[in-house]
């Protein structure tokens, strides 16, 4: 009995220094389910490609819950040193200057060879700083994208290889396809924030706040209630009433692609990253992808679209090796043969040209795959187009979600709905500007 | 009373201290923290922090919001524990008359109160979704377009029908008690008078079962206004436009979600008040005033 006790004391301190050979680093992440598996394959590729290093990741939840999980365990000093966050909490990860190092500084710091030309300018431009500095590392970028039913435009008599390109076309396919009883709703959307207003002031050139969209500084306020954005807005819900446009809930829209896939609505817009579950669900008909359709009358309209999706950040106050595994871990990450095996999987743009390249093949075999990246490639991203970056934004982006739907209820009209969400968005702006001051 | 006399001073304090630990961990400490964090305005990461006096308090008495959760709060608190109280005395009255059965009916009728909250919830969701549940197809039979995701009415419905339903088994348990209290005889002596059974419920049953109803009234009020965040979540989420949004759930969301923890904090400092305040009239009014 004795013996065992000794032997298996000298197996523990063996595993231990085992262990200890290694450095760890914990990567809190927020992909649950199939991109779970795919990103713990590419974590196991990086562990098995050298033996200094081994990244730990761990599924947190859901996008708040993870970015809520890291900063409790901040403010407990037990943080990760790498964490997965939605784009939304870019301005409130940036703010906190303390608590992060920058992505440009990491690699700089421990000498891994970094060229920020080698990205495509469209997917980093949201998460560099004013001086051209990559801050976070992009990770599952998406950017919204047409998702149309070709079986229910052929019987409606309009060609099932022309999605419509413009908002009037929009209302006038729309319209044919009800008329003729193809479908009975024309579309419905996903994310009424991120798509129909974002991403709608972006590829109209339009913007969503002063100071180039929050870029500019902490003392930036919205100004997303402009002419374009109100007749927007003012025909979405003229569209809803005439039952043309079906809502489908706040936030992500969670009721709008079960609306898709039974035909009722005969095209949604949503993520590009939705591909692969929109072609599974669509068993009973054919999908065509196109780009979001625009108003002509617009100047600078199609301009490009913003991305959405989460980057890898991290966080300061770590011992100094597991730094080291990050950026040799990060150089991994955005190699082109990493970059287009996930791209490919999942959906989510590619990150670099190199990667892209790569990619021409899966493209190809692919058609409408590459319909978000023609999208955030249309043009050099503007002021209006870059992105955005405002505090306190998760609950902005619940603001809006309340004004659409006070507009649909017919409490508010267009211009009461985005001046209210103007002006109590820019409350939360003011308060988050004087807490990081 | 009768007056335990200890002959160890330290006994008594030592029988205490399991209890005393708990209470400082789970409830003086974490309020003491609410209470520092709602004079204090801070960055998430907490790097930034200034002292604002009372400017969260102020923040939220200017704040149409939060003027508004309140007021969905009083909604849904009032319609809960009408609700789960009405229906669970008609279910206890239906059960005290029956003889050999009773048992049986209680024990099934308990059930519910044994499911989480966000079981609960979930459950009602499914019943309920506009989509794929039960209940809009047997309505739009009778021509109601049922969608909790879009209308504030429906979803309040939901909500308030997802957390009664768990509180009718606890309510009924305790007016089953209650009515079991009565002495038979008062109401024997009632119908032999020539009374009804409703005049009979009304003037000797509903006013005996006064000291219950008021117990289970504060009670109900208070599982209403915070334990029911689970329901919410699961169900609507606060929504559609803050037709839910009732403040617990505000402070969660303003906290965990927003990060705005000077706010979130200054919140449940006015739900700790009103939570004292409630237990207050428990102990000082309802259980002194009311007569057996």
């Amino acid at each position: 009995m004795k013996r065992l006790i000794t032997a298996s004391a000298v197996a523990l301190i063996a595993s231990l220094s085992a262990a200890n050979a290694q450095t760890e680093i914990q990567w809190w992440h927020a992909m649950g389910g199939e991109l779970g598996s795919k990103l713990e394959e590419i974590v196991q590729g990086f562990n098995d490609s050298q033996n200094e290093y081994k990244v730990v990741p761990s599924y947190k939840g859901t996008y708040p819950e993870t970015m809520t999980a890291a900063i409790a365990a901040f403010r407990a000093k037990q943080q990760p040193t790498i964490v997965q966050v939605f784009e939304v909490g870019t301005g409130t990860m940036m703010a906190a200057q303390g608590a992060i190092v920058p992505v440009y500084q990491l690699m700089q710091d421990n000498d891994v060879q970094f060229d920020p030309n080698a990205f495509l300018p469209a997917v980093v431009g949201y998460y560099t700083d004013t001086d051209g500095n990559m801050l976070s590392m992009p990770f599952n970028s998406s950017t919204p994208i047409l998702y149309y039913n070709k079986d229910v435009f052929e019987k409606a008599g309009l060609d099932p290889e022309q999605p419509p390109k413009t908002w009037g076309e929009m209302e006038e396919f729309s319209k044919k396809i009800i008329d003729s009883g193809a479908a009975s709703c024309g579309f419905t959307t996903g994310w009424v924030s991120w798509i129909q207003t974002e991403n709608f002031s972006a590829w109209h050139n339009q913007p969503v706040g002063t100071e180039q969209n929050g870029f500019g500084g902490l003392d930036a306020r919205l100004s997303l209630n402009g002419p374009v954005q109100v007749k927007h807005w003012e025909n979405l819900k003229k569209w809803a009433d005439e039952g043309i446009f079906k809502y489908g809930g706040p936030v992500g829209g969670d009721n709008a692609p079960p609306m898709f896939y039974s035909q009722e609505c005969a095209m949604i817009m949503n993520s590009s990253a939705s591909r692969a579950g929109v072609l599974a669900n669509a068993q009973d008909f054919q999908v065509g992808f196109g780009m979001l359709p625009y108003y002509d009358d617009v100047e600078g309209a199609p301009q490009n679209t913003i991305i959405g999706g989460a980057t890898l950040w991290v966080l300061s106050g770590r011992p100094e090796e597991e730094y080291k595994g990050a950026a040799r871990f990060f150089e991994y990450l955005s190699s082109p043969d990493v970059q287009a095996d996930w791209a490919s999987f999942s959906g989510y743009l590619p990150i670099t040209q190199a990667a892209a390249d790569q990619m021409s093949g899966f493209f190809a075999d692919n058609p409408g795959a590459d319909t978000g990246l023609k999208e955030i490639t249309l043009n050099p991203p503007t002021e209006n187009s870059k992105g955005l970056r405002f505090g306190n934004y998760v609950q902005i982006r619940g603001i809006i979600d309340e004004e659409f739907e006070q507009l649909l209820a017919g409490s508010k009209d267009a211009q009461g709905a985005l001046d209210s969400v103007v002006e109590r968005g820019n409350k939360l702006l003011e308060e988050f500007q004087a807490q990081n001051q | 009373m009768k007056r335990t006399i200890f002959s160890n001073q330290l006994l008594p304090w030592l029988l205490l201290a399991p209890q005393l630990a708990i209470t400082f961990i789970f409830f003086l400490w974490p309020a003491g923290q609410a209470i520092r964090q709602s004079f204090l305005r801070e960055d998430a990461f907490g790097i930034n922090t200034s002292f604002v006096g009372l400017a969260n308090f102020r923040a939220l008495l200017d704040s149409p919001e939060y003027l508004e959760s309140v007021k969905v709060t009083a909604v849904f608190a009032v319609s809960v524990t009408v609700v789960s109280m009405g229906v669970a005395l008609l279910l206890a009255v239906a059960v005290d008359r029956m003889l050999k059965s009773a048992r049986v009916y209680t024990t099934l009728l308990v059930w519910p109160y044994a499911v989480a909250p966000a079981v609960a919830g979930i459950l009602w969701w499914f019943i309920f979704n506009p989509t794929i549940g039960i209940m809009p197809y047997v309505l739009d039979v009778i021509g109601y377009d049922w969608n909790h995701v879009s209308s504030k009415t429906d979803a309040m419905i939901l909500v308030v029908i997802a957390s009664a339903w768990k509180q009718i088994s606890y309510n009924f348990l305790f007016f089953v008690a209650g009515l079991q209290a009565i002495p038979a005889s008062m109401r024997e002596a009632a119908a032999i008078d020539g009374a009804g059974p409703v005049r009979r419920f009304f003037d000797i049953t509903f006013p005996l079962l006064s000291p219950t109803t008021f117990f289970l009234l504060v009670i109900n009020i208070v599982y209403a206004m915070f334990e029911t965040f689970g329901v919410i979540d699961a169900t609507t989420e606060g929504g559609p436009a803050r037709a839910t949004n009732i403040m617990v759930y505000k402070v969660y969301f303003d906290g965990f979600v927003g990060q705005n923890i000077g706010s979130s904090a200054a919140q449940s400092v006015v739900l700790m008040l009103l939570v004292i305040t409630l237990t207050i009239i428990q102990f000082r009014w309802v259980e002194k005033k009311v007569e057996y």
